[in-house]
């Protein structure tokens, strides 16, 4: 047999230990970001009590609150270096499998998630760069990040193995890369949105509970806005780069099945969200929402077309 | 509808309120109809229709992608099937209501563009709006005093606004106003975006219109195709505007085809080794050159406007039937894969016996070869395939003999006989054996079976669509429309300047305003704030 046929299980096997032990780290590292929390909020209600005593300002106070604030940052700094770590076994396992199966390591839904989690993590990290006072968000990002590498991990997971035939082309290396970029930094820009909509309920000048330390509404806006005005061209890319693969591979460029179909529905509600935001009235949480809505449906269209509906795109490599 | 903040869009309650709320003339109802329609929010509201509209095409089965999945939704729920089946949402994308949504939004997309491409001329040919008077409420402020003239200090913020749009006027204090634009090109950006999505659809719609898909089978070993007609092709869909006319003519020849499987039985590659002939070849006949090609699942065949693209393959069995008049027929038939993980295949040969003038006497002889092939069998008496590839053929087949069917004007499948022929008793079993290739069974009359071996077909599809390049033109464009009017920014900049009190200085104020997006305006404007002000700034500040 060719040597397409070819897989190094040795690389395999280590890029199956870099993937498990990245979530591992990525888990503990949303764990400190929450305690960055749980240390905040206690420090959050002990300033008030501070201020509210009588003259003079109690120094001790505002020592133990700054001592305290200052736990937290290590919690907080430390996550950030662990999600760094992590996200590098993260690229060490993606670069050992597309190593173990000389191909682009994003053929099946387990590469492909793999992929995603791993655009969110380091769009996540670019983003803590520029607007480092998004850091509390940390833990809201790991999250489904987590969520989504532990099902990909074991529901999805697939042995290291050639694609078949309809997948040989360098056409998955672009299309699937875009769509994985896009899908990616549209995750951090939907929980930037999300977030957005739970700090618009609370009143502005909240100072108690994990409201109050989340970033400012405007910071939360931004973000997402941000992302996803970098996302949508890309993601527009991803559909036309499908498109074209389509017409070698499918015998059509566009025929409505129903990996087309919801790609179509989740650009349609992006290009709402940019609409949205741009209109008089649909600034305050209009445009969030469609924002949350509009990744629901990126979700949507990884799981339930994939798993569900019989299209085309199941080569999902799950059995 | 557009990225941007509609300039249209924004001051419209006002203005709504201020019109009497009764349409009095016909025309009036009509330009109110069309200012709603081609408002922002009714773009957005469409727009989310849309997306809506066309949900169920992915979550209902759909006639054109699986008609047979409509056909069991249909026993899962009876009573909502019909009226899903009468509402058009086994058809979403052919159905009148999504039409409309996208035509509305369309009309709506025009109307929208038209005035703004006239706005965007004149916004490209006229100076940069005047310096506000009082600076000081904009967005972005500051101001300071520097140590140099204003003749100096004008000519420096000149050369600062390079690639700015600049318009600088005296004032009657002495000083100068200076008034800057730049991103012009995101509007370009969003109008070449929107005008492409437009140019897209009505590529899209030719294409439907003038296109065409057939599917045909071929056996492997040189046999042919040609476009000749529809009644060539086994299936064929074809748009409104096409008649069958008067197809690309060229001819397709299938020589051999070769699979590649992994150890697990998972295919790793496919191949059909084709010729083709076009245009002034195709005089030279079957015989004639073939143009060789190596057909692969990525790597369709592009000749004369259409496309021929491997689809599938599968096996055909060749029978050798000797009649005991030591008459001789030999039939090759496609079985069709029943399993498509190990290709096992079903499929009836059959087999008209020659050489009998009577046609009751004729028909009561006709042969069956129906039954199982499996490319690699498990052996045994209950065969199976174990794998995919042609490893260890064998056939566990059934010999039918009498009426098959074939003349009483009914069409049938190639892969069955025709069951009722068998239930009427005009049709019977009169043989079951397992045959590897070489071996033979002998009837009771004495007709031989003889398996010889095992070929193969593949499945082609040609398709034909005239628009398809103006469709990648057209979303090449919406792509660079869409990355141009996202990443620049419309911002205007201005400048005050007043001689200072003392010689040679200047008091300063400068103003910003992003037109679009407030993000990312700032920090160009803190550069342009520490260049001119803080280089020689002695006081005053931001
Ligand atoms: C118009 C055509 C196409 C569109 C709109 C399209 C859309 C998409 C989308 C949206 C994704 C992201 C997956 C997700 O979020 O679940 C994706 C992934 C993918 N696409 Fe396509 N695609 C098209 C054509 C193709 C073709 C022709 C192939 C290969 C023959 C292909 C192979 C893949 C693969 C392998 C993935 C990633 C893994 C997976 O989801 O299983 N796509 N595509």
């Amino acid at each position: 047999m060719p040597n397409v046929t070819f897989v190094n299980e040795t690389l395999a096997a280590y890029s199956d230990y870099a993937f498990r032990t990245a979530v591992v780290i990525y888990l503990v590292a949303m764990v400190l970001h929450l305690g960055e929390y749980a240390r905040d909020r206690v420090s959050s209600v002990a300033v008030p009590v501070a201020v509210g005593a009588p003259a003079p300002i109690s120094q001790p106070a505002g020592d133990t609150g700054r001592a305290k604030r200052s736990r937290a940052e290590r919690f907080g700094r430390t996550a950030v270096a662990l999600t760094i770590l992590g996200a590098g076994l993260h690229v060490g396992s993606l670069a050992l499998r597309g190593a173990a199966v000389l191909r682009w390591p994003w053929g099946n839904m387990y590469e492909f998630c793999s992929a995603i989690c791993l655009v969110a993590v380091l769009g996540w990290l670019f983003v803590l760069r520029r607007t480092p006072a998004m850091r509390r968000v940390g833990a809201f990002v790991l999250l489904p990040v987590v969520v989504l590498l532990f099902l990909a991990g074991t529901v999805l997971y697939a042995q290291a193995a050639p694609v078949m035939p309809a997948l040989r082309s360098y056409w998955l290396a672009i299309h699937v890369t875009a769509a994985s970029i896009s899908g990616g930094l549209l995750l951090v820009a939907g929980v930037s949105s999300a977030l957005f909509l739970v700090r618009v309920r609370a009143p502005r000048d909240a100072t108690d509970g994990f409201v109050a330390l989340l970033p400012t509404r405007d910071t939360l806006d931004r973000v997402a806005y941000r992302l996803t005005v970098i996302a949508f061209p890309i993601w527009t890319f991803a559909i036309m780069t499908g498109a074209i693969w389509a017409e070698a591979a499918w015998g059509r460029f566009w025929g409505w099945d129903p990996k087309e179909t919801v790609a179509f529905v989740a650009w349609v509600v992006y290009g709402g969200y940019l609409h949205a935001r741009a209109t008089a009235g649909w600034r305050n949480g209009g445009a969030a929402w469609v924002n949350v809505v509009g990744f629901a449906v990126m979700l949507f269209n990884l799981f339930f077309v994939n798993l569900v509906t019989a299209g085309l795109h199941s080569y999902a490599g799950v059995s | 509808m557009s990225l941007s903040t509609h300039p249209r869009a924004e001051p419209a309650q006002p203005t709504e309120s201020a019109e009497p709320p009764r349409h009095r003339t016909p025309i009036a109802l009509l330009r109110n109809t069309w200012r709603g329609l081609t408002s922002m929010r009714t773009a957005l509201v469409l727009l989310f229709l849309l997306a809506l509209a066309a949900l169920p095409g992915a979550l209902l089965p759909q006639r054109s992608l699986n008609p047979a999945k409509i056909e069991q939704y249909r026993l899962q729920h009876p009573s909502l099937a019909p009226l899903l089946e009468r509402l058009g949402f086994f058809e979403v994308f052919a159905s009148p209501w999504f039409a409309a949504i996208y035509l509305l939004l369309f009309i709506s997309l025009i109307g929208c563009l038209g005035p703004r491409t006239l706005d965007y001329a004149r916004a490209c040919r006229a100076a940069p709006v005047v310096t506000p008077r009082n600076l000081s409420r904009m967005p972005h402020y500051a101001s300071g005093t520097v140590d140099a003239s204003p003749g100096e200090v004008l000519a420096d913020v000149w050369r600062r606004l390079r690639g700015w749009r600049v318009a600088v006027s005296p004032e009657p204090d002495g000083g100068h106003a200076v008034s800057a634009e730049r991103g012009y090109l995101r509007e370009a950006g969003n109008l070449t975006f929107h005008l492409a999505l437009v140019g897209l659809l009505i590529a899209f719609a030719v294409g439907k219109l003038f296109g065409y898909e057939g599917q045909v089978i071929v056996l492997t070993d040189g046999n042919q195709f040609c476009n000749t007609g529809i009644l060539g092709y086994d299936s064929f869909q074809a748009g409104t505007l096409v008649d069958g006319t008067s197809l690309s003519p060229f001819c397709v020849k299938v020589d051999t085809f070769d699979a590649d499987y992994l150890p697990s039985g998972q295919p790793a590659d496919y191949r059909a080794g084709i010729g083709y002939q076009v245009g002034a070849d195709l005089a030279n006949g079957p015989n004639g050159p073939w143009r060789p090609y190596q057909l692969k699942v990525n790597a369709p065949l592009r000749i004369v406007g259409d496309r021929v693209y491997l689809l599938g393959h599968g096996y055909a069995p060749v029978f050798t039937v000797t009649f005991p008049d030591g008459e001789v027929r030999t039939a090759t038939t496609q079985w069709r894969p029943a399993d498509p993980n190990t290709l096992l295949s079903e499929g009836a040969t059959k087999i008209d016996r020659p050489g009998l003038a009577d046609e009751a006497q004729r028909r009561r002889n006709q042969l069956a070869i129906t039954g199982l092939l499996a490319p690699t069998s498990s052996g045994g008496t209950l065969i199976t395939s174990v794998f995919p590839a042609l490893l260890r053929p064998e056939v566990a087949v059934d010999i039918l003999r009498g009426d098959l069917g074939l003349d009483d004007g009914r069409g049938q499948s190639i892969f069955e006989v025709d069951q009722r022929q068998i239930a009427s008793g005009a049709l019977t079993r009169v043989a079951r054996k397992n045959l590897r290739p070489g071996e033979q069974l002998r009837l009771d009359d004495g007709t031989t079976v003889r398996f010889d071996r095992v070929t193969q077909w593949v499945s082609l599809q040609i398709s034909h669509d005239p628009a398809q390049q103006w469709v990648l033109v057209f979303a090449v464009a919406v792509l660079a429309g869409l990355a141009t009017s996202l990443t620049i920014k419309r911002r205007r900049f201005w400048v005050r300047l007043r001689p200072a009190d003392g010689a040679g200085r200047t008091a300063m104020e400068i103003g910003g305003l992003a037109r679009t997006d407030q993000a990312g305006y700032g920090e160009e404007f803190f550069r342009l704030r520490a260049d001119l002000l803080r280089e020689r700034k002695t006081g005053g500040g931001a």
